[in-house]
This record gives structure tokens, sequence and C-alpha cells, in this order.
């Protein structure tokens, strides 16, 4: 009981709420990391999957990729990049937006593929240019998976921010790691249960944009990812 | 590569370590999805439930399970315990999906066609779900594998030793060498876990690989 009323009082302290390294801060900093990496893999891994899933071109090769980064671990990139590149930020993005993309990747071209081709077909002999194709009937009709892949990318960030506090920046895992370099046990747990709110919360939100984005057709995320 | 040579005997404890906690909690995940996504597949009401939970579960970052359980079950932070249920936990959300989805796969005519020919429901599951739900189980088995191998190594923040140790060391010491050894052990040991996953598949499964080259 003792562990979970001091991991409360931390929580609870007013000082933890103030000031540059208090709550607030921390959150809005996650937040804005999380933001940024999304912002960057998307610009990348979006319009490629579009593509991939709709000229079926290079898709073996997406799926191996993305399998083959899965396995790759998220620590030992951080750390690799951290120590190859300096402390600063630039090493923690890079890795970031590289486990962000096989999420985007998938979800983009999974939607794609989930489109019927009868539909497509369909839209093709009324006389569709491929590009009216792509923007108007597997877009919209593939919607929800594409989300999909967005909110398995986001989540996945969340996550890896809290870890890659450990090479320098900031955001909540600062508590994770400070706290465990003190072993300050209230200070790791509550930092913990404030990154597991953060994760449940942006999870509800794109749950509620995918339903949005599917309307009457059930949520669905891509297979594997 | 010299740090390699002087330390073999280190990255192998670790190595060893790594691989044995990986499959341990592999295989307890995949024992306790087996009858939870069982039972959710043939009560299409607890099914959208248990999907939905387990999604949940899986939502929540591995490095704040990892502090928290210890708090919660009241073992020590730096006990594998905590480890292995946390991954095994994660391993068992990924494959109620798997599980539920690789019963369904099973064609209902066939499990009607056992039950005339007189098979009773547990031989049923035994011999015929089962067996036939297998590649489909098989292919969730080998996603949950590989991102246990990878997700233990961010144990190593807490001080639980495996192959991340490595990471965790490297850059405190600022030393590029024993990060690499680190990332090639552990990508190494994924795909050794899969490539045995594969093969005790074609063991257990020969017609698998034999439907397969059919339906291409």
């Amino acid at each position: 009981m003792s562990v979970i009323s001091e991991t409360v009082d931390w929580l609870t302290d007013s000082t933890n709420w103030s000031g540059d390294d208090g709550i607030p801060h921390r959150l809005l900093e996650h937040l804005g990391y999380t933001a940024e990496t999304i912002a960057i893999a998307a610009v990348i891994a979006i319009p490629l999957g579009l593509w991939i899933g709709h000229t079926g071109r290079f898709r073996s090769v997406a799926v191996a990729v993305t399998g083959a980064l899965r396995a790759l671990p998220t620590l030992g990139l951080l750390t690799l990049l951290a120590l190859y590149l300096g402390i600063g930020l630039t090493a923690p993005l890079i890795a970031l937006v590289v486990l962000a993309i096989p999420p985007l990747l998938a979800g983009a071209y999974a939607g794609v593929e989930a489109v019927d081709p009868q539909t497509v077909d369909a839209a093709r002999s009324m006389g569709f240019t491929e590009w009216q194709i792509l923007t108007r009937v597997e877009i919209p009709l593939g919607l929800a998976i594409i989300v999909g892949g967005v909110r398995s990318a986001v989540l996945q960030v969340v996550a890896t921010v809290a870890v890659a506090a450990f090479v320098g920046p900031g955001g909540l895992g600062r508590y994770l790691i400070d706290g465990q370099a003190v072993s300050d046990y209230p200070q790791m747990a509550g930092g913990s249960v404030l990154v597991v709110v953060l994760a449940l919360a942006l999870d509800a939100v794109f749950a509620a944009l995918q339903a949005f984005a599917a309307k009457d057709r059930p949520a669905a995320r891509p297979v594997g990812v | 590569m010299t740090w390699l040579f002087d330390n073999i005997d280190y990255v192998r404890e670790l190595f060893v370590r790594h691989a044995w906690i990986s499959v341990v909690s592999t295989l307890i995940g995949f024992v306790v999805s087996l009858p939870i996504g069982w039972f959710a597949h043939r009560h299409p009401r607890i099914r959208g439930i248990s999907v939905a939970l387990v999604g949940i579960l899986y939502t929540i970052p591995s490095l704040a399970v990892f502090i928290l359980l210890p708090g919660i079950l009241g073992t020590g932070i730096l006990s594998v315990v905590n480890v292995i249920v946390a991954l095994s936990t994660y391993a068992a959300a990924v494959m109620v999906r798997s599980t539920v989805d690789a019963f369904g796969s099973v064609s209902p005519a066939v499990l009607d066609a056992a039950t005339s020919a007189g098979f009773s429901t547990r031989q049923r599951v035994f011999r015929v779900e089962l067996p036939l739900a297998g590649p489909v189980l098989l292919a969730g088995l080998r996603v949950v594998s590989v991102s246990t191998v990878s997700m233990l190594s961010v144990a190593s923040l807490i001080g639980v030793a495996n192959l991340g140790s490595l990471f965790t060391d490297g850059f405190r010491r600022d030393f590029l060498d024993e990060i690499v050894v680190g990332i090639v052990a552990i990508v190494v040991l994924a795909i050794a876990l899969d490539a045995l996953l594969v093969l005790a598949g074609r063991l257990l499964m020969p017609w698998s690989r034999v439907q397969v080259g059919a339906s291409r």
C-alpha cells in the first residue's frame, strides 16, 4: 500500500505540477515530439503506402521491410544514433521516425488494398483517371484502415518517446529515467501512470476518429500492426 | 570486433538469458491465449469485449508496465518475474486476436462433418479445430516472438539484465561497438527463433505447405 500512496503523493504534490520539469511542461514536450515524429513519418510513409496499395508494386518488399524493422530493437537504434549524432533532438527524432514508418505504411497500403476491386474497376470503366480513383474511391473507402495505421504509429511513438528519455530529451519519460537513476520509485511509478493515461487517451481519440472514418463500416486495423 | 572477442562469455550469457526469457514469455502468452481465443470465437458477444480489452492492454507502453508491475505484484523491481509477466501479457494480448482469427478460419462444414462422424466436442477441438487453425496461429506466433525479443531489451532500462544491457552500458561508456553487437545479437536471436517456429510448423503441420503450394 505504501508504494501506491507514495505514488499518489508524488502525483498530487503541487511542486511536481509547475516549472520546466513539471508535469504540464513534460506532457507538452511528450505530445510535441509525438506530433513532430508522426508528421515527418506520415509525409514519407503515407504517399508511398498509397502508391504501393494502388499499383500493387513493391508490395512484397514493403511487407519484408516492415517485418524486418519490427525485429530492430528500439533502444538499440536510439542509443546507436545518439552516440553517432551526439546528444540532442536529431538522433531520437530519426529513430522515432524510423519506428513510426512501418505501421503508417502498412495502414496506407492495406487501406487501399481492402477496397473491393470491382468498385475500383467500376470507377475506371466510368472514366475516372487513376488519380481520381485513388483520391475519390480508394482513400475514402480505405480511410478507416489508414487512420488505424496512424493510431498504431501514434501509440508506438508515445511509448518510444518515454524510452528515448534515456538518451537525453524531455517528455514524461524523464520521470521514469531520472527516478530510476536516484532509486526514487514513486517518481518512476507516477511518471509511468502519466504515460499510461496519455497512451489510453490518445488511443480513445484515434478510436473515435477511426469510427468516424468508417461511418457505417466496421472499424478495422491493418493485419499485423 | 576485438571487444566482442574479449567479452564473448558475457555476450553469450546475456544471449542465453535473453533467449530463455523471450521463449518462456511467448509460450506462456500463447498457452493463455488459446482457451480465451477459442471461447471468444464461440461466443460473439464475448469476442467483441475480449478483443477490445486485449487491444487496450496492448496500448499500454512497455516501459511503464515494467516499472508499475513490481509495485502491483509486490516483487522487487529487478526481479525477472515482472518482466516475464509483462511480456507474457503483451504476447497474450496479440495472440488472443490471432487465435480468434485462427479458429474463425476453420470451415464450419468441416466441423459439422467431424460432428456427424461421431467426434465428441473435445475430440473435435483437439483433432480437427486446433490443427486446422494451426497455420494462422503460427503466423500470429511469429509476430509475437519477434516483438517479444525486441521489447525485452527495453527492460534493461530498469536494470534487468538482457542483451539490451549492451545498449545502456554502451551508451553510458560512449562505446559504439557494444551497441552494434547488441543490435546484431538481438536480430540474430529474433531470426533464429522465427526459423525454429517455421521449422516446428513444418514438422507439426506437414500438410500446410502442400496446401499453400496448391492454392498458388
